[in-house]
């Protein structure tokens, strides 16, 4: 169908127009208090106008979230935050760390630890909050599973949340042996080992993580990248698109969540 | 699902959504104040806990626990119940492959309509029985110490003999008793049964070369121990080998 020109609106009658502003009110249009009260709109306008980005904000903060939504939903947003919370301690850390295994690992961790200003607290914020994420995710897979939050339509974001699992460990694996104490150097030695024993791949898993046939100098450089680089940006990846499918698909209805039909809704039906 | 079905759910959600409230600020407030407990947590346990650092890594001296972080005790655990050598693969990867693979595709193979715990009953079992296994194996884990002494009598044939046969054992049994050794072996009435053997009687089943090759080179997940100190490690043979 053709577009029809529209219509111009009808004119106001002059009692409803807007009175414009006297000469005494304020100093004119564009006086420094108005621009001031403006500033905020303008720069969100020159945003938006160069980027169109409120469509997608509003899509995503006033879409609705169906009734019934209860504290358990709250449960993946923990698990974000915990991440980012493990994203902020890991950046401050990083400022500290040398992938040495020659001892430097291990001096510059014990160099965070007794003598950085918080630097024990922070590392100990990265430290428990690793826990804290692991049974986040766990948590917030349960309240998935058991409220039938994978079935239709939103099995790949259950496909999506498992990698996030198997990530999270990959994390918490990586980032034991960085510490480069005994207990990391050997519990790191039998885990490597037991991936060796794998099927089919296992042995290749255990050459590359080692980084060689040898647990050697490389083994840490290898471990750093993994745990500072390669997960973490899959990680962050992959949250985005999962959060996208949230935002696309809706959070689902609490299994129990009557659905009580309008009247004229059911009319509609008919 | 049949088309049936899923337009019918498409719908009845559809209505509830409409019912609902606005993402901002419902939602997020709810998020919010979760963050915030997320955070005092972690705040907390940073405080309480602190960080310890363990004794410099030494590929030389194994006074080690080989124990992983608490949340994987549960794999180790899975390790220790399945012994034989020849199943070890499958305890090692063949079962966590598995779970991850049925994890993978549970959306595929489940695809009834039904949503509600009680009405899935084969699911919400399944469920909380794996919660219950995976509590129990973590909690073994997290009593499976590794002791580091070793309590026992000394054999017979030792004793007769004296002398420096008995030194030689003593020696031998603190190098043992000291590294790690106990976490996977049993010796006596002394450490965990499995992952590896029982090495009450390993003098009987193999040679000291055979005992000296494995240490060397040994199969997975056991670590090597070919960097110990020439005469740690000699007193560790020895010792074994004294073990009829
Ligand atoms: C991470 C666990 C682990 C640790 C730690 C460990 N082992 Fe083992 N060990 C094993 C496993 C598993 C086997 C079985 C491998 C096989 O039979 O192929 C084994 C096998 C052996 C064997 C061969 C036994 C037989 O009957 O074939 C000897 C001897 C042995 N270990 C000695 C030691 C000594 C000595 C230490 C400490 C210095 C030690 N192990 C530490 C896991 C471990
Ligand atoms: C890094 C880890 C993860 C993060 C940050 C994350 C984040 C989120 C968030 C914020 C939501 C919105 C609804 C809610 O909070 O419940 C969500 C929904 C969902 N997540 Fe995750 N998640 C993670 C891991 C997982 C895992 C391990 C699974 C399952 C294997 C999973 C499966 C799902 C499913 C199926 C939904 C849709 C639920 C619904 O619509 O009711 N997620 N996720």
């Amino acid at each position: 169908m053709p577009k029809l020109p529209k219509l111009p609106a009808p004119p106001l009658p002059a009692a409803l127009q807007e009175a414009p502003p006297r000469p005494s009110e304020g100093k004119g249009p564009s006086g420094p208090l108005e621009d001031a009260k403006q500033a905020g709109i303008t720069v969100v306008d020159w945003v938006d106008e160069r980027t169109s980005l409120s469509g997608a904000t509003r899509w995503l903060l006033f879409r609705k979230v169906p009734k019934g939504t209860n504290w358990f939903y709250t449960l993946g947003s923990a698990t974000m935050f915990a991440f980012l919370s493990q994203a902020v301690t890991g950046v401050f850390l990083a400022m500290y760390y040398r992938p040495d295994p020659a001892g430097g690992a291990y001096e510059s961790i014990r160099y965070v630890t007794n003598d950085v200003f918080l630097g024990q607290f922070v590392r100990g914020m990265h430290k428990w909050g690793s826990s804290v994420m692991v049974i986040l995710v766990f948590l917030h897979m349960g309240r998935t599973f058991f409220f039938g939050a994978y079935k239709y339509p939103r099995e790949l974001n259950w496909v999506i949340g498992v990698v996030l699992l198997i990530l999270t460990m990959v994390m918490s694996f990586t980032g034991y042996l960085l510490p480069f104490d005994q207990r990391a150097y050997w519990a790191t030695i039998v885990g490597v080992n037991i991936n060796g024993t794998g099927p089919l791949i296992g042995p290749y898993l255990s050459d590359f993580l080692r980084g060689g046939s040898e647990f050697g100098a490389t083994t840490l450089s290898r471990f750093y990248a993994i745990h500072m680089l390669l997960v973490p940006g899959l990680l962050a990846a992959l949250i985005g698109a999962h959060l996208y499918l949230v935002a696309k698909l809706g959070t689902s209805a609490p299994p129990w969540q009557k659905v009580e039909k309008r009247s004229e809704l059911r009319e509609a039906e008919v | 699902m049949n088309q049936r079905e899923k337009e019918e759910y498409l719908r009845e959600y559809a209505i509830l959504k409409t019912q609902g409230k606005p993402f901002w600020p419902y939602a997020v407030a709810k998020d919010s104040a979760m963050a915030c407990v997320v955070m005092a947590v972690i705040i907390a346990m940073s405080l309480v806990l602190g960080a310890e650092l363990g004794p410099k890594a030494n590929p030389t001296t194994t006074t080690y626990v080989p124990r992983p972080e608490w949340y994987f005790f549960f794999l180790f655990e899975v390790l220790r119940v399945i012994k034989p050598p020849s199943l070890v693969p499958l305890a090692t990867i063949g079962v966590p492959t598995l779970c991850m693979i049925l994890l993978f595709l549970l959306p595929f193979y489940d695809r009834g309509p039904e949503r509600r715990p009680e009405r899935r009953p084969i699911a919400t079992a399944t469920g909380i029985a794996v919660i219950a296994a995976m509590a129990f194996l973590t909690y073994q884990g997290a009593n499976a110490g590794s002791p580091t002494t070793i309590e026992m009598s000394t054999p017979s044939t030792v004793t007769h003999t004296g002398g420096s046969s008995l030194a030689e054992y003593e020696a031998g049994k603190k190098v043992v008793a000291q590294s790690g050794c106990l976490a996977c072996h049993k010796i006596g009435e002394n450490g965990n049964s499995g992952p590896g053997p029982d090495l009450s009687h390993v003098g009987a089943r193999l040679y000291r070369q055979a005992i000296a090759r494995t240490l060397v080179n040994p199969t997975a997940p056991m670590p090597s121990f070919k960097n110990l100190p020439p005469q740690k490690f000699t007193a560790i043979v020895n010792f074994l080998s004294q073990l009829k």
